[in-house]
């Protein structure tokens, strides 16, 4: 008699989300743990979005800050560059300018750069605040607004500033993500919240919070993997949003991205490590459940693109 | 099912105010309603106790007993402080138990207090390691410590298992997995073992509305495991036994009349069996 391979089905199933108006991004949608294509259905590659800054990313580690050397004093500049020159699908614009402790714009300011940024491109739009919980709820709103029907992500809304920033991507029709700190239980807690506002439950993003690579990846594996196995086994609606790994941000501020070949020889080249720790991260975070990355470096991109070709 | 009133503990402001201030008043008050609740023995948790916890310990026993006919629960892992309740514990109206031993070597001491005061005492199924993983590793843990109980001369049927509660806002899984260990502890002898739990350390850290509910519900289920005592609050055990009957019929499948009632049974068994999701407004959903 043949082997038949044993298959596990469930019950629930993933959202699936499209994003952008002109060129639009969808991910989401699969019944199945993540790539397992031959036991159900995985109908949508995870997208990666590259982040982009209102502000000089000089606080990068040159191995990603030289790639956006002529590019990234200007934001429209930038994302232009990502778009045309390295073919991003989407682009995740992070409005680091407005935090207190930066240069402390206005959400004035940010919705002129968030306007001036989606005139430019035609790839769907990601509109990050600066993660400064007061300040993001006066910025998320003011570029809500001035994305008004673009079918943008507005993030990130938390268990403190939920409220204003929920209202304001609901009245201009964009999708939005829930952070929650590295809690499976706090991330559904913050999704029912957010839907007991009148929130459509099917235009959210879970961001359990990431990690790099040797500085607490398990949690936010194990967070992600438990939310994916309860939108899938227990069919609990307030888990299947698509999750999101934030990759770029906690991978290029650690050590191990930024010591240099002579400093730590025993490590290997640094251009390489870097690349390899945000490659090796984002992979990791799509093994977990993640179906939207947002990456920084084109080489690391591109290895994790080739990653998801192989497991399609 | 012996109820052991949890209400005189050092983490409630009055409680310690009292405590520090030797005022019997708010003491007796406490005691004397959890008594008239139904609580068959007080927890007197006086904490650590580092300093000054043998005359503390002596007040509290002395202080409760004068006003309540019921025995003392001594909760604190001052070794000589619980001497010292043991002294002064009436046993006229019951034997005393000492919370706790467990298979950390610190509190080995503590099965010699029983031996020596024959009172009874809460095998806690905890190591030093940390929490226990599973249901084997508290049944593992349990079998050390009723061998260690014999070595020093405590009679099996004078202990009580403790399998640890564990808060269901960020321990969902062990929520039934106590369960399980109640039963486990009950095969472990002949007759079987007895259990007790820190009930209302399921609901730690849940919304202040969902604590009792949660507590009820859950002291249901852990009694048709077979528990036998529970530190808990006596008021709140009066009403779940009052909805037994709703709970053992949802159990069993059955509907029930109040279809709001059946909403909130149903799914907080369903959190306490992890087959939803804890979240703290699950009861909205």
């Amino acid at each position: 008699m043949a082997f038949a391979a044993p298959k596990e089905t469930f019950s629930g199933k993933v959202f699936e989300v499209t994003i952008g108006t002109d060129k639009t991004a969808v991910f989401g949608g699969e019944n199945v743990l993540p790539f397992h294509a031959f036991e159900g259905s995985v109908p949508h590659r995870p997208v990666i979005a590259y982040e982009v800054q209102d502000i000089v990313p000089d606080d990068w580690p040159e191995t990603v800050r030289k790639v956006y050397e002529g590019v990234s004093g200007d934001p429209v500049t930038w994302a232009k560059y990502c778009q045309d020159t390295l073919n991003a699908k989407a682009i995740a614009l992070r409005l680091l300018s407005t935090h207190p402790d930066r240069e402390n714009r206005s959400p004035e300011e940010a919705a002129k750069t968030v306007k001036d940024v989606l005139a430019a491109i035609n790839v769907p739009l990601i509109i990050l605040g600066s993660n400064h919980v007061e300040k993001d709820s006066s910025v998320l709103v003011a570029v809500s607004e001035a994305a008004k029907d673009k079918n943008c992500i507005i993030g990130k809304a938390q268990e403190g500033n939920y409220k204003t920033i929920a209202a304001a991507a609901m009245a201009n029709n964009h999708r939005l993500i829930a952070m929650s700190e590295l809690d499976i239980n706090l991330s559904k807690q913050l999704n029912i919240l957010i839907t007991q506002m009148g929130f459509d439950k099917e235009k959210l993003i879970t961001d359990p919070m990431c990690s790099a690579l040797g500085y607490g990846l398990e949690y936010t594996y194990s967070v992600m993997e438990r939310i994916r196995l309860a939108a899938l086994t227990q069919n609990d609606a307030t888990m299947q949003p698509p999750m999101l790994a934030d990759v770029g941000m906690y991978v290029w501020k650690i050590k191990e991205t930024q010591a240099s070949d002579a400093e730590l020889p025993l490590w290997g080249s640094l251009q390489e490590r870097g690349i390899t720790w945000e490659a090796t991260t984002a992979a990791s975070f799509l093994m977990s459940g993640a179906e939207l990355l947002i990456m920084r470096h084109p080489e690391a991109v591109k290895a994790v693109e080739k990653f998801i070709d192989e497991l399609m | 099912m012996l109820i052991i009133g949890e209400k005189l503990s050092i983490i409630a402001k009055r409680v310690r105010e009292a405590m520090m201030k030797r005022d019997k008043g708010p003491i007796q008050e406490i005691a004397t309603r959890q008594w008239k609740e139904g609580s068959g023995m007080i927890d007197a948790n006086i904490g650590p106790a580092e300093d000054g916890g043998e005359e503390l310990m002596e007040w509290m026993v002395t202080t409760i007993q004068e006003v309540v006919p019921l025995p003392i629960c001594l909760d604190t892992t001052n070794y000589k402080a619980i001497e010292a309740g043991l002294k002064v514990h009436n046993n006229e109206w019951g034997r005393p138990l000492i919370n706790s031993t467990s298979n950390d070597p610190e509190r080995f001491p503590m099965l010699e207090l029983a031996a020596k005061y024959n009172s009874q005492i809460i095998g806690l199924t905890v190591g030093k390691g940390g929490l226990p993983a599973d249901v084997e590793e508290r049944a593992a843990i349990a079998a050390e410590i009723m061998a260690r109980a014999m070595e020093y001369g405590v009679p099996l049927e004078d202990i009580f298992l403790d399998p640890l509660v564990l808060q269901i806002a960020t321990s969902q899984d062990h929520a039934i997995k106590v369960i399980d260990a109640i039963k486990m502890f009950r095969e472990m002898n002949e007759p079987p073992m007895k259990t007790v739990v820190g009930l209302s350390n399921i609901s730690n850290g849940c919304p202040k509305h969902v604590r009792p509910i949660l507590n009820k519900y859950y002291f249901i289920m852990l009694m048709n495991a077979g528990l036998d005592a529970a530190i808990a609050d006596a008021h709140e055990m009066a009403e779940a036994m009052q909805e037994k009957q709703l709970v053992d019929d949802i159990l069993a499948g059955k509907k029930i009349e109040d279809a709001e009632k059946m909403k909130v049974i149903q799914k907080t068994l369903d959190v306490i069996m992890n087959k939803t999701l804890y979240a703290h407004s699950y009861l909205e959903m």
